[in-house]
């Protein structure tokens, strides 16, 4: 059973707070598809803003999930990469294996975008187990190329457009994660399943 | 008044420091990180709009501090609101918060605020660019949306329906600066004595407020250490950074953010935020 706690964020919004990001990401998942009236559903990394919300129906509503655990279906979109980020040798460091096994684990797992920030359409991926955890660059890279694939903490992400970053970076993917023309312009929105394949 | 139907360009002759287009904003996309933009004084640009009998959802023009030179290529009323300053046409003084029909051909000249900072030009019609992701504003953190005007930009103007009839010049009061607080989800993050200090604390405009905040330079308030994951941040947030001075989060904060939000302003007065200069001293009331 998952703990909730909803906090008032002035007179029309509501933080919910919960056990992780997997967590705040099936919580929004689900208060869109119950039809709550929001401007805006923002999970984060333990939370879920509702925004432009009348507060007593977020009251009213959001035990229910508490309560019965439901897991909304979300579809899984398989990104093709090029492993040859200029860390890769970094991160094998880390997890004491060879740069093939990086590749290995890396595209065994499945992924699941909980959260965007940063920038629009980053997507925090969550799916690295805890021991596989790594640090970020000590200062930041000035650009990173859009589609790279990097890690930080336990966390993946692919940078959508260029910006400075400080993830280790694995790979580099042609996947376009980011189109405002597209009906959904976030490749990976929340609540996504994410597997990377390895391209040659 | 005539009814016009042609559609026509405005040309930006000189954008001033910074000017964008604001309608009421991009809403619904904060869970992928695309902030919500729109105009920063929500009242102002909205008179303006009103004043040329534009829709609610009509993009207006928003300058910042240093006024925008522009010339339509047809015959237009506009308005001009928010920071006051003087509107010339064609060298000409025209009433700020009144609509002005000005022929094809002339300059328009906007004015560097004389008090605020912010002014907005309506055009009846509305300005047509395209919009992304359902708004015409630009947002200047990600820059989702049209870019900030520039020297030789052509903006169409939408057509325009029947004008009403001319009202009259809208004098709009100055608001005591003082901004409303309620007490914010982090308050806790406050120390024992943090919360009650605020009320009634005066706090100086930092230089370097924007439209992404307005940065305010006071009495340190202490918080409580250790680490806050990031959480969805709304308008009027404040957050409290390391440094201990607030920042008020405005149209364009980012989505998400890590530092506690100690207090929420009161949506009433975040038109105010819009118009306060640099060093202009805001008194804090909690409610």
């Amino acid at each position: 059973m998952s703990d909730v706690r909803v906090v008032d964020v002035g007179t029309r919004a509501c933080l919910v707070e919960v056990d992780d990001a997997v967590a705040a990401a099936s919580l929004a998942s689900w208060v869109r598809a119950a039809g709550l009236p929001a401007e805006e559903v923002v999970p984060a990394a333990r939370t879920v803003l509702l925004d432009g919300v009348d507060r007593a129906a977020v009251r009213e509503l959001v035990p229910r999930w508490a309560a019965q655990q439901a897991v909304p279906p979300s579809p899984l979109v398989r990104v093709a990469v090029r492993y040859s980020g200029p860390d890769l040798a970094r991160v094998a460091d880390h997890w004491g294996c060879t740069t093939d096994e990086v590749v290995d684990l890396h595209t065994s797992l499945e992924f699941t975008s909980t959260f965007c920030g940063f920038a629009p359409g980053f997507a925090y991926l969550a799916g690295l187990p805890d021991e596989r955890a790594v640090p970020r660059l000590e200062s930041p890279r000035a650009r990173v190329a859009p589609g790279s694939v990097g890690l930080a903490d336990t966390w993946c992400g692919v940078y959508p457009t260029a910006s400075p970053g400080g993830w280790l970076l694995i790979g580099t993917t042609d996947a376009e994660l980011w189109d405002v023309d597209r009906a959904e312009p976030a490749l990976l929105a929340p609540g996504t399943r994410v597997r990377f394949e390895a391209q040659q | 008044m005539t009814v016009e139907r042609c559609s026509g360009s405005v040309e930006v002759v000189d954008p001033g420091p910074l000017s964008t287009l604001q309608d009421r904003g991009r809403r619904g996309w904060a869970h992928l990180g695309v902030p919500r933009a729109g105009a920063l004084d929500r009242g102002a640009a909205a008179l303006a709009r009103r004043l040329v009998g534009g829709g609610p959802d009509d993009a207006v023009i928003e300058t910042t501090v240093g006024g925008v030179v522009l010339r339509p290529h047809r015959a237009v009323t506009l308005a001009v609101t928010g920071a006051t300053c003087v509107v010339r046409v064609d060298g000409r003084a025209v009433a700020h918060g009144a609509p002005a029909t000005v022929p094809a051909g002339v300059l328009v000249s906007v004015g560097p605020a004389v008090t605020g900072v912010r002014s907005y030009v309506a055009f009846a019609g509305g300005i047509a660019v395209a919009p992304v992701l359902g708004s015409r504003s630009t947002d200047t953190l990600a820059w989702v949306g049209p870019p900030r005007l520039a020297a030789g930009d052509l903006l169409d103007l939408g057509p325009t329906g029947r004008l009403p009839e001319p009202p009259p010049a809208v004098v709009v009061r100055p608001r005591e600066p003082v901004l409303r607080l309620r007490r914010g989800p982090r308050a806790d993050w406050l120390d024992r004595t943090g919360w009650s200090r605020l009320d009634g604390a005066s706090y100086a405009v930092a230089p370097d407020s924007d439209r992404i905040g307005l940065r305010l330079i006071g009495a340190r308030l202490e918080r409580r250490g250790g680490e806050l994951a990031s959480e969805g941040i709304v308008l009027g947030a404040v957050q409290l950074p390391p440094s201990g001075q607030p920042v008020v989060f405005l149209a364009d904060h980012p989505t998400t953010g890590g530092y506690p939000v100690v207090a929420v302003v009161e949506d009433d007065d975040i038109d105010l935020c819009a118009q306060l200069r640099p060093g202009d001293e805001v008194r804090l009331r909690v409610v």
